[in-house]
């Protein structure tokens, strides 16, 4: 029961400052937070590794990879497209600026 | 002693979460986005070590085999597609997220079986359905994005009654499956996710077009929501955090693009009073900027357009010499057209003449969230020249010119003039009140919302039909010739 509880004040407490965080964002960025965003959610590779850290059926290793492969595609693609995207966002006559 | 293992652990985890939201907090400016996008990737990096760490992992040949194979194709598809590509890759890798969310849901139901906590049975009985939806969502999404699929909505006949059917079945399935005896779990957790997969194509096959946004930003929540399942299937904090500040991330962007187009998410997910309008533009703006302009048939008609069309641009040309100042609008009609390289060409030589040329981007322009934003930065165009929506707004009172490329219901009057239209009352951008509008669209047909636009019979338009692409070209030659 104390896990539950832990579970679910972790989900609300992430939700709640993601949610403060995000609706900062300002709009000429939303593509490439949805883009960071979904990123993360390839979080789920640590669930998938966690597969391989039991004995298992070779059916089980095989959907496992699957996951595995998925959820790596998932994050190392969607950091890496966020990067080309941001890398464009220029502000070319005031370069001094930045910090 | 073990306690204190517990303790260190968990503040581990915190630290890594705490990595994150620095991440997504730095989100906040555009200078600093890039190095917000690394250090979450940083964290990720971090959490991933740290399962490894913590985890004897017993089949290293299979999991380094998948890890590459997934990474490298990541990568290589990453450096590979167009910034017009975007939203159908942002689904598909959404996809790709939501089909390992709810393989790890069954593994994990399978292996923990009936002595696993009831809090985690029922959170991965929704993993499975939230992953598999998630999966065939995105992919049916990704699809119609790279138009490999039809853009429009696709009615069944029935499809609400298919959609409740399906998703009293997906609460009856997993009911069973929770109380049902061991040997016959397994059988109704893949039923489950073949429901779950059913039920995604249903949603998201009758969204299309303009409303594509608002789909792939609901799907981009549930990942999130996914990822936090799968999370509590296995107990471990670090997957919920993430996945929950996913889904919030979502769930803001979807509530964003329903307020910019003054709708409420159910009556995009049940469209069907729609259907004809999407018809239109079918006949319109999508399918029209991809088949060649068709010359009209009677020679004497083709000679009078001809006329018309060398007036108009004459026209064009002299208002861009007069003004001081010029907004661009781009829509996504501009995107397919593939013609924002030209039309920031365009944008430049007016600069080049002393004329302050700003872009206004309403919010729901193009296919995915700020998706224009990041077309225009592609083309070098300095982010400080991309107005939202309420500053352009008011500037238009005191713009000479405005320049429209493929965009129609975003600039669409009768949102605001008219009741009772399928637009009233979304927030539109005035160009109405500037000075003068030139439109280039592909011709007068309305937009997605099958709502006509009276900007076109407005006294101070100056309407140049045709391929955005050819427009902007033409624009360019005439003033080129003129000098200042």
């Amino acid at each position: 029961m104390a896990n539950l509880f832990l579970m679910t004040g972790v989900f609300i407490l992430c939700f709640g400052i993601g949610y403060l965080l995000i609706s900062r964002v300002p709009p000429l960025l939303h593509t490439p937070l949805m883009s960071m965003t979904n990123a993360i959610s390839g979080v789920t590779i640590l669930g998938a590794l966690l597969i391989f850290s039991h004995p298992t059926s070779s059916f089980a290793k095989i959907l496992g990879g699957i996951a595995l492969m998925a959820a790596a595609f998932n994050v190392v693609g969607g950091f890496v497209i966020t990067d080309r995207m941001l890398k464009l966002f220029k502000r070319n006559n005031a370069g001094m600026d930045e910090t | 002693m073990n306690q204190m293992l517990q303790y260190t652990n968990t503040i581990i985890d915190l630290l890594i979460v705490g990595v994150l939201i620095i991440g997504i907090r730095q989100f906040r400016a555009p200078e600093q986005a890039r190095r917000g996008n690394l250090t979450a990737a940083l964290a990720l990096g971090c959490a991933f070590l740290l399962v490894l760490f913590r985890n004897g992992i017993i089949d290293i040949f299979t999991v380094v085999i998948s890890l590459l194979a997934g990474s490298v194709l990541g990568y290589a598809v990453a450096r590979r597609v167009n910034m017009i590509q975007i939203p159908a890759m942002v689904a598909f890798q959404n996809g790709a997220g939501g089909i390992a969310a709810f393989i790890v849901s069954l593994l994990e139901l399978t292996r923990g079986g009936v002595h696993m906590p009831f809090i985690n049975q029922i959170s991965g009985l929704l993993g499975l359905c939230i992953g598999s939806l998630t999966f065939s969502g995105s992919m049916v999404a990704s699809a119609k994005l790279a138009n490999k699929m039809r853009q429009t909505p696709q009615i069944l006949n029935k499809h609400s009654f298919l959609v409740l059917v399906n998703g009293l079945a997906l609460v009856i399935v997993g009911l069973a499956a929770l109380f049902a005896p061991p040997n016959v779990r397994v059988p109704l957790f893949i039923l489950q996710i073949l429901l779950g997969l059913a039920f995604g194509v249903l949603f998201s096959i009758r969204i299309g077009g303009a409303d594509m946004p608002v789909l792939i930003s609901l799907l981009n929540a549930t990942t999130g929501l996914a990822a936090a399942l799968c999370g509590m299937v296995i107990s471990n904090q670090l997957l919920i955090a993430a996945g929950a500040t996913v889904a919030a991330s979502g769930s803001i962007l979807t509530y964003v693009m329903c307020n910019a187009m003054n709708r409420n998410l159910g009556s995009i997910m049940i469209p069907a009073a729609r259907a004809p309008a999407a018809g239109k533009e079918q006949a319109g703006e999508i399918q029209g900027a991809f088949t060649p302009f068709q010359p009209l048939d009677h020679p004497e008609q083709e000679e009078k357009r001809e006329k018309d069309e060398v007036d108009e641009l004459t026209r064009a040309a002299q208002v861009l010499e007069k003004a001081r100042n010029v907004i661009i609008v781009p829509g996504y009609g501009m995107a397919i057209a593939r013609a924002q390289f030209k039309v920031v060409e365009l944008a430049d030589l007016l600069e080049e003449r002393g004329v302050e040329t700003m872009f206004a981007i309403h919010p729901v322009a193009g296919r995915m969230p700020g998706h224009m934003n990041v077309m225009l930065a592609e083309a070098d165009v300095d982010y400080d020249k991309l107005l939202e929506m309420d500053a352009a707004n008011e500037k238009f009172p005191e713009t000479d010119a405005v320049l429209i490329f493929g965009a129609c219901d975003v600039v669409n009057p009768a949102a605001i003039q008219t009741e009772g239209t399928p637009i009233s009352g979304m927030p539109i951008l005035m160009v109405q009140e500037a000075g003068n509008v030139i439109i280039c669209n592909y011709d007068a047909n309305p937009g997605y919302s099958g709502e006509e636009n009276p900007l076109y019979e407005d006294k101070k338009a100056i309407t140049l039909f045709g391929d955005a692409l050819e427009t902007a070209g033409k624009l360019i030659d005439v003033l080129a010739l003129t000098d200042r």
